[in-house]
């Protein structure tokens, strides 16, 4: 591998930024480095001098041959490719989180429903009571030593089947104390049902709540309507602020989606903070490249163009409010999570499935309704095995498109239902999703380093 | 250094020993639901 693939550099907000792609090190570098950058391996001291005289001075030249010889004998740049072969994953076959689809019913039509209006392409359903305590048994069983658990009640719309959503998360406190685990609830909810007992308990049990929205009324109101056809911004706006407001320092999301009808979703962005969300993440649409409002090819540069232009603004808005969060721009370069999970991404499949209102097992929502891709169910557990192989093997050392991408070790490998959707393979990812996230991580980066002190 | 600063030292491989516990937050549940950022995950194994 030559130095080239082992190092992304990139000049964005005015700095100058260096991955060492196989460690994960980030430097922050001044002009002389990073073009010394472009040389060093392949080209000796002297030959870079040459090559750099009439820009630098023989001495600043040096110099950042130097440092950057330091760095590299350090493990921090220029580092090997990570030896995997003793990578195991998930051998013991560990379940650990759980999309439950409380309801198969909405209250809102949203043309760009991946459940198609809430139904998934089946019956308008809600999850009775015995068929969430059966899931809940069915994490805590196939759990082995993992401690925290995680299910998300989702739907369709999960406040349409609340009362059982209040039954589970009781009985889970139950299973905590008998099992030793940690349950952590989460909802994601479009808000037409939120009222003020709803949000208390929401607050008191849920560990993030999800709120979605679209951002400007008219992006909203186009894409998110009632059964009636009208739009949902009026109704949802002041629920959603009030929830925020009382959300205190728990977890929230604001959560739009956009698609090509804006694709200057930075508006919608900045709608949400005006607003005073301040945690906030807007999606690209996931659906049939057919569909009007689908992203395509063409769009890309206007998106990736709008991702850093929202940087920019981002680094102005954070300088005076350090609460304001994009998801997409979150990153921890410290803290952050360890190879095996960048290796292997969101666990669809093998560690997180979803429960649909009869107890049917899928990969994740995504999957839903897919007959392809029925794992098993919550009474019998997993049947169909293979699946869940074929999930566990698709990570960034068996996608030949990830083999050789700088930001494999960030993305993961991208969403599977992405992969499956465009290309019918959950091994071949979705490339325009790639080129966002690549851009995402770009700017993450570019906003770290402005906001360094 | 003059002409480097290294904002994350953390090197992945050192990540290996102690790594995959599984203890951390599942990605896509977090906030998106659908496109996969594991690069802001925390660790919860420290």
């Amino acid at each position: 591998m030559s130095n080239s693939q082992k190092i992304h550099k990139f000049r964005l907000n005015n700095k100058y930024i260096v991955l060492d792609i196989n460690s994960g090190a980030v430097h922050l570098v001044d002009e002389v480095a990073y073009d010394v950058l472009d040389y060093y391996g392949d080209k000796d001291l002297k030959e870079i001098i040459s090559e750099l005289s009439k820009k630098y001075s023989k001495n600043e030249i040096m110099e950042a041959y130097s440092e950057i010889t330091d760095i590299k004998e350090d493990g921090l740049l220029f580092s090997e490719n990570i030896n995997m072969n003793s990578f195991s994953y998930n051998s013991e076959n560990i379940v650990k989180a759980l999309c439950l689809h409380v309801a198969h019913d909405c209250n809102l039509r949203c043309k760009y429903c991946f459940a198609s209006q809430g139904d998934f392409k089946g019956e308008r359903l809600l999850m009775p009571l015995e068929v969430g305590k059966k899931a809940l048994e069915f994490i805590v069983n196939s759990s082995g030593n993992r401690k925290n658990l995680e299910v998300d009640f989702f739907g369709g719309e999960p406040l349409m089947n609340f009362e059982v959503v209040k039954e589970l998360v009781a009985y889970g406190r139950e299973l905590e104390k008998s099992h030793n685990k940690r349950f952590r609830f989460t909802i994601t909810t479009n808000g037409v049902l939120l009222d003020e007992d709803k949000m208390a308990f929401i607050n008191e049990n849920m560990d993030n709540v999800v709120l979605s929205l679209d951002g400007r009324k008219k992006v909203n109101d186009n894409m998110r309507t009632t059964v009636d056809g009208k739009g949902s911004y009026d109704i949802i706006v002041p629920k959603f602020i009030e929830m925020a407001d009382k959300r205190g320092d728990k977890d929230y999301f604001v959560r739009g989606t956009f698609t090509s009808n804006n694709l200057d979703f930075t508006r919608d962005a900045l709608e949400f903070y005006n607003l005073g969300f301040k945690k906030i993440s807007i999606e690209p649409v996931v659906t049939d490249p057919k569909e009007e409002y689908a992203i395509k090819e063409e769009h890309l540069d206007i998106i990736l163009n709008e991702y850093e232009e929202f940087s920019k603004k981002y680094i102005k808005i954070k300088k005076m409010d350090k609460g304001f969060t994009f998801f997409h721009f979150m990153i921890d370069l410290d803290q952050g999570p360890c190879l095996i999970k960048r290796a292997t991404g969101c666990g669809a499949g093998s560690e997180y499935m979803a429960v649909t209102p009869e107890g049917d097992l899928y990969p994740c929502h995504q999957f839903v309704g897919n007959d392809d891709f029925k794992l098993g169910d919550v009474f019998n557990g997993v049947i169909n095995s293979n699946i869940i192989k074929k999930f566990k093997q698709s990570n960034v050392f068996s996608k030949e498109e990830c083999k050789t991408c700088w930001a494999r070790f960030y993305c993961s490998g991208g969403c599977h239902a992405n992969a499956y959707n465009t290309n019918k393979d959950i091994t071949k990812p979705y490339k325009i999703g790639c080129e966002m996230e690549k851009k995402r991580i770009e700017c993450a980066i570019s906003i770290l380093a402005n906001l360094e002190k | 250094m003059k002409h480097i600063k290294t904002l994350g030292k953390r090197n992945l491989k050192n990540t290996l020993a102690k790594g995959g516990c599984g203890e951390c937050q599942t990605s896509c549940q977090s906030a998106c639901k659908t496109s996969c950022t594991v690069g802001n995950q925390k660790c919860e194994n420290k």
